[in-house]
């Protein structure tokens, strides 16, 4: 009876290019040697810092891009994970695991708390309580005198990876294991994307009523998405605090939550790579242009101009055109399109 | 399932009722909006509520939804107190509503918008793991739904691109998908043409059928004396007169608070009352 319906389409399903994901893993593994041949080794530690941010950005994602929650104080959650590690290194604990694991646990309790009061406010309130969360943790780690206060706490050692034949003290080496951690988070949040969870927060996104009227637990869902993406936040400043070798309390100003947010918005928000893609053009940009100006943030502002005006879906949404029917009001030509969306 | 039992007198059959509205009240500043409504609805009845513009009809359905919480007086769901619970928590109970203004996800498919409600109504928390695409159950009960609407040709379109009267059908399809028990339809016929509206008539007539319990608060009284086993009439927040659609049409008080003319006019002379 229902096999006219076959194969579904749905706008709530994201492939984010499915098969070629590991091309792009792939590839980017090659980068380093690559990098070395070419000598400019120096870009590998540009590139490390691109993944961190990927990451970051990817998790604010979750909840900006498909969840349509604009939190406007993502970067406390990458700054506690930062101070997470700083801290545990400063106190002798140099073991990766378990530094990494209790910087993505402290920045998922403080996100459990952040989120279980924001999530009862909606857009600008939302917005500002988040901001103002941010703010809180910022002077609090300014204030923490014994741990550097304003000039931030210098992380003497890079964490150590036991069991493993990996020396984080190599660049290349470094590169390679922000990258798995890059390609594990990327999965999973795909996996969560596409999950009933994800699915009835990017419905949250559009129509919140609906999903109460429905049945569906608006709060829980959005609290679980918030709580994971400040977990996986936390997994991106315990990366960042081994690369500066610093952790500071800049990590988690305002500036820093608006430069994730820009990301986003620049790569696309509720595309599964916007955040990756947002984080690689703002730094290489970053990169590119301020060895030419100190202006450099006035000609990426006008960049960013241009892409909100022209790409309202932000760079991922050039590369997949898919999503352009979605307004398509002809019922033959919606029927015939038997693919999934991208 | 027609009943010719007392009207006015719903607390004296509390054990047939599934829902039981029991002296609510509900204040907006200086405006009394719900004057101490009762209303019993019995399991496998179809209720209309009607009455005049700003008699307060869908705040009473606001308060019954959850969507607003009563200044006073208790909501009781097939005997339980659920005047505390959320709206997604009486949802889950059975008690289920649709909207006067339609409420869908307007940038996904229908089939998506569909999935959406049997995924939202689950009783256990929504999996984070597998992947809602190959929920086979979800889709089959889906399928189901678009298909007893009338909408399965329309699956794969885009909601916001849809007809109105598709929109309003889609809306009764997101509703049904909740597994209502008792189903609060808010102007189902709202804004639609003499065809929609005849068909979603129909549509209505068919879940009657079914002994789904239906509290309609409609204008179109052709439509609500079609359908209704029982009607109750609120005026000034106050439900006034409840009863067979005969009872209500011939009561005196009704006659000269809310039917006037149109009673009148769609029975012809229907006697002296008092």
């Amino acid at each position: 009876m229902t096999e006219s319906l076959r194969p579904r389409r749905t706008l709530l399903h994201h492939r984010a290019g499915g098969a070629w994901i590991w091309a792009v893993f792939i590839a980017l593994a090659a980068l380093p040697p690559l990098l070395q041949s070419l000598g400019l080794e120096f870009y590998t530690v540009v590139a490390t810092r691109v993944l961190i941010f990927a990451i970051a950005a990817a998790s604010l994602n979750l909840i900006l891009g498909f969840g349509g929650l604009v939190s406007f104080g993502h970067a406390a959650f990458v700054g506690i994970g930062a101070y997470t590690v700083g801290v545990l290194a400063d106190a002798g604990v140099a073991s990766a695991w378990i530094a990494w694991p209790a910087a993505m646990v402290v920045s998922g309790i403080a996100a459990a708390v952040i989120g279980a009061i924001s999530l009862r406010t909606r857009g600008v309130y939302f917005i500002m309580i988040t901001l103002a969360f941010a703010q809180m943790f910022h002077y609090l780690a300014v204030s923490l005198k014994a741990y550097g206060g304003d000039d931030g706490l210098p992380v003497a050692a890079r964490s150590v990876l036991n069991g493993l034949p990996v020396a984080l003290t190599d660049d290349a080496s470094f590169f390679r294991v922000a990258l798995v951690l890059f390609a594990l988070v990327f999965l999973g949040l795909r996996r969560l994307v596409n999950s009933p969870l994800g699915w009835l927060l990017q419905a949250g996104r559009d129509n919140e009523t609906r999903v109460a009227a429905t049945g569906g637990r608006v709060f829980a869902v959005q609290w679980t998405a918030f709580i994971v993406a400040g977990a996986i936040a936390g997994l991106a400043g315990a990366l960042l605090a081994n690369l500066n070798g610093l952790v500071s309390p800049h990590l988690m100003h305002w500036s820093q939550s608006g430069q994730l947010m820009v990301m986003v918005i620049l790569g696309g928000a509720g595309a599964l790579w916007g955040g990756p893609l947002g984080a690689a053009v703002f730094l290489l940009l970053e990169e590119l242009l301020s060895g030419v100006t100190i202006h450099w943030q006035f000609a990426l502002g006008a960049i960013l101009l241009v892409v909100v005006l022209f790409a309202p879906r932000g760079l991922a949404g050039l590369v997949d055109r898919s999503g352009v029917k979605k307004t398509a009001p002809s019922s033959s030509a919606a029927k015939s399109k038997g693919a999934a969306h991208a | 399932m027609r009943d010719p039992a007392t009207p006015g007198l719903p607390s004296a059959l509390p054990e047939l009722s599934l829902l039981q509205v029991h002296r609510l009240v509900k204040r907006f500043g200086a405006l009394t909006a719900t004057d101490e409504a009762s209303l019993a609805v019995r399991a496998g009845e179809t209720h209309a509520l009607i009455g005049p513009n700003g008699a307060g009809k869908t705040t009473l359905i606001h308060q019954i939804s959850g969507a607003l919480a009563p200044d006073g007086g208790g909501i009781f769901f097939d005997s339980e107190d659920v005047t505390a619970l959320t709206m997604p928590r009486r949802v889950r109970e059975g008690l289920v509503r649709s909207f006067q203004i339609t409420s869908i996800y307007k940038r996904f498919t229908v089939l998506d918008n569909v999935v959406l409600a049997v995924l939202a109504r689950r009783p256990s928390a929504p999996s984070w793991w597998r992947a809602a695409r190959a929920d086979e159950a979800a889709y089959a009960d889906a399928e189901a739904m678009l298909t007893l609407v009338g909408l399965a040709a329309a699956a794969d379109r885009v909601a916001g691109s849809l007809a109105h009267g598709e929109q309003r059908q889609l809306e009764l399809a997101l509703a049904l998908a909740a597994r209502p028990r008792l189903l609060l339809l808010d102007e189902p016929m709202a804004g639609m043409g003499p065809d929609e509206s005849a068909r979603m008539v129909d549509l209505l007539s068919a879940l009657k059928a079914q002994h789904l319990t239906l509290l309609l608060v409609e204008h179109d009284m052709d439509a609500v004396f079609r359908l209704a086993d029982r009607v109750s009439v609120l005026v000034n927040g106050r439900v006034i007169a409840t009863g067979s659609p005969e009872e209500v049409r011939n009561d005196p008080a009704v006659r000269q608070a809310y039917l006037g003319d149109e009673a009148s006019g769609t029975t012809g002379a229907t006697g002296e009352a008092a």
